[in-house]
């Protein structure tokens, strides 16, 4: 045991890269939701890319060092001490014995990263120990008192880690079901802005505006979906599906953010205004 | 061929089919082939999405669009047998709904071979469909916040177990012990889409022989 949560935060969760794989079986990907910022986090202190960090919803999360270790934080970005003094994001921070790290609520984005040198150690469920809260798998969420340990390092396997952003716009491929949209809402969707909904959690961004309007009322027989799909509810206001999205859905896709965007949208925070973009180049399939 | 390829992001193509039963025939098919890029195959109602690491090579789109469908064989196809004691909430409105007495309903949904066409929704949550039972129900007005875990439940055509207590519009007529899905089991799920299903009246023996 190495450290000890003191105030566990918003809502602090251990997220690996999750369970991509098994969505046949009914089960989502779960994992981090900004990957590039998890990923960054356990770079910055030598970990394999597959170990388990802390997804830290906002900050107020405070861990106490019984034993020294090495420690980073990424993702928003705002207050970060280690016993009262300032500390720096995106580095190695060691801490020692009877140290308190604390983060504070962010200012900017939305999902603060914690990694431990040697990772969190927690029990994989179906190969990962990513805490999955619309299928209700893997570890609960983080509580006072808890005790973290650090797992064995894995080999070191040090890949190129495509940086974390900010960005407010993304860019979207297009869906199976963008027919669905009829042809002025086809046209207003690239380019369109939007107000990230406060229901939004780890299953979606849920999107408030002018809603889209769907050509055909009828229902979609259920199809898979992944992380980043664009998906338009009878409603006509999107969701953007993140990491915890269920394996199938019966609502069409109109589109599906690329990588950057997927990552940007997982910081994405209530009542910031965002924007959606078409890239068609590139694109294999059309409709 | 009687299959559309339709686009779905950078990392993903989604395939669509005239004949459900075709979208399982190609997960196996593909899941054998084991081509590169490939990390995972969704079958859906009607479709099978092809989840990629990178972008399709246009070997990979060709491959989607000619792979033979592959039926089960001997080895691979199952059986599975469901207990179900047909005392749900909903099971006299339903069988009121459809003109039928709720001993005819059990019989219909017992006399029937379903088939796991897709998992979704839940872990472990199949979607069964029988083309000759001739069961079609409407999904309950409003939804229960609380299905009890084992629970066998009608919604259009389908049959479902929920593997797991949860929200659920589904009509309930009975509960089972199968249990669809255990994270600590290998595997976690007890079925597949592919699969068949038997569902067997838990308080009533077999029927006599013919004498």
């Amino acid at each position: 045991m190495t450290l000890v949560v003191v105030r566990p935060g918003i809502q602090t969760l251990v997220e690996d890269l999750g369970r991509a794989g098994q969505a046949s079986a009914g089960v989502g990907t779960s994992g981090a939701a900004d990957r590039r910022s998890a990923a960054l986090a356990n770079a910055c202190v030598g970990n394999h890319r597959t170990a388990a960090v802390l997804e830290v919803l906002l900050g107020r999360l405070v861990i106490r060092a019984l034993h020294p270790c090495l420690v980073a934080v990424t993702g928003a970005s705002g207050p970060l001490t280690i016993d009262g003094a300032d500390a720096d994001p995106g580095v190695p921070l060691r801490l020692h014995r009877g140290q308190e790290l604390t983060l504070g609520v962010a200012t900017t984005g939305l999902r603060r990263y914690l990694a431990v040198r040697g990772g969190i150690d927690a029990p994989r469920t179906l190969g990962s120990r990513s805490s999955d809260v619309l299928a209700g798998l893997g570890p609960a969420p983080v509580v006072t008192g808890q005790a973290l340990s650090p797992g064995l390092l894995a080999a070191f396997d040090p890949r190129p880690v495509a940086l974390p952003t900010s960005a407010t716009h993304a860019t979207y491929h297009d869906g199976p079901r963008l027919d669905r949209l009829d042809e002025a809402s086809r046209t207003r969707l690239d380019g369109s802005r939007w107000t990230v909904s406060p229901t939004s959690n780890r299953t979606a961004v849920r999107l408030l505006g002018t809603p889209l309007t769907l050509s055909r009322p009828d229902e979609l027989p259920s199809e898979g979906i992944l992380p980043g799909a664009i998906q338009v509810p009878p409603n006509g206001e999107p969701l953007i599906f993140l990491a915890d999205h269920p394996a199938t859905g019966g609502y069409p896709v109109v589109g599906v953010l690329d990588a950057d965007g997927l990552a940007a949208a997982a910081q994405w925070r209530p009542g910031v205004e965002i924007g959606l973009g078409r890239e068609a180049r590139g694109q294999t399939i059309s409709l | 061929m009687n299959r559309r390829l339709l686009p779905y992001g950078e990392t993903a193509v989604l395939v669509e089919f005239d004949d459900p039963d075709d979208a399982v025939g190609l997960a196996r098919a593909l899941g054998r082939l084991r081509l590169p890029r490939v990390v995972d195959l969704v079958p859906g109602a009607t479709t099978l999405l092809v989840r990629l690491d990178a972008p399709p090579t246009d070997a990979l789109v060709d491959a989607l669009r000619t792979t033979a469908v592959e039926a089960p064989d001997a080895t691979t196809e199952r059986v599975i047998e469901v207990s179900v004691h047909y005392d749900g909430e909903d099971l006299a409105d339903v069988a009121s709904l459809l003109g039928l007495t709720t001993q005819d309903l059990v019989s219909r949904h017992t006399a029937s071979t379903w088939h796991v066409q897709f998992l979704g929704f839940a872990p472990g949550f199949a979607y069964l469909t029988s083309p000759d039972a001739g069961l079609d129900v409407p999904r309950r007005a409003s939804p229960r916040s609380r299905v009890p875990a084992g629970s066998v439940a009608l919604a259009g055509t389908w049959s479902g177990v929920y593997p797991r207590d949860s929200p659920g519009g589904w009509q309930l007529i009975g509960r089972t012990d199968f249990v669809a899905f255990d994270p600590g089991r290998v595997p976690a799920v007890g079925w597949r889409a592919g699969d068949r299903v038997r569902f067997v009246d838990a308080d009533r023996p077999e029927p006599a022989d013919v004498r």
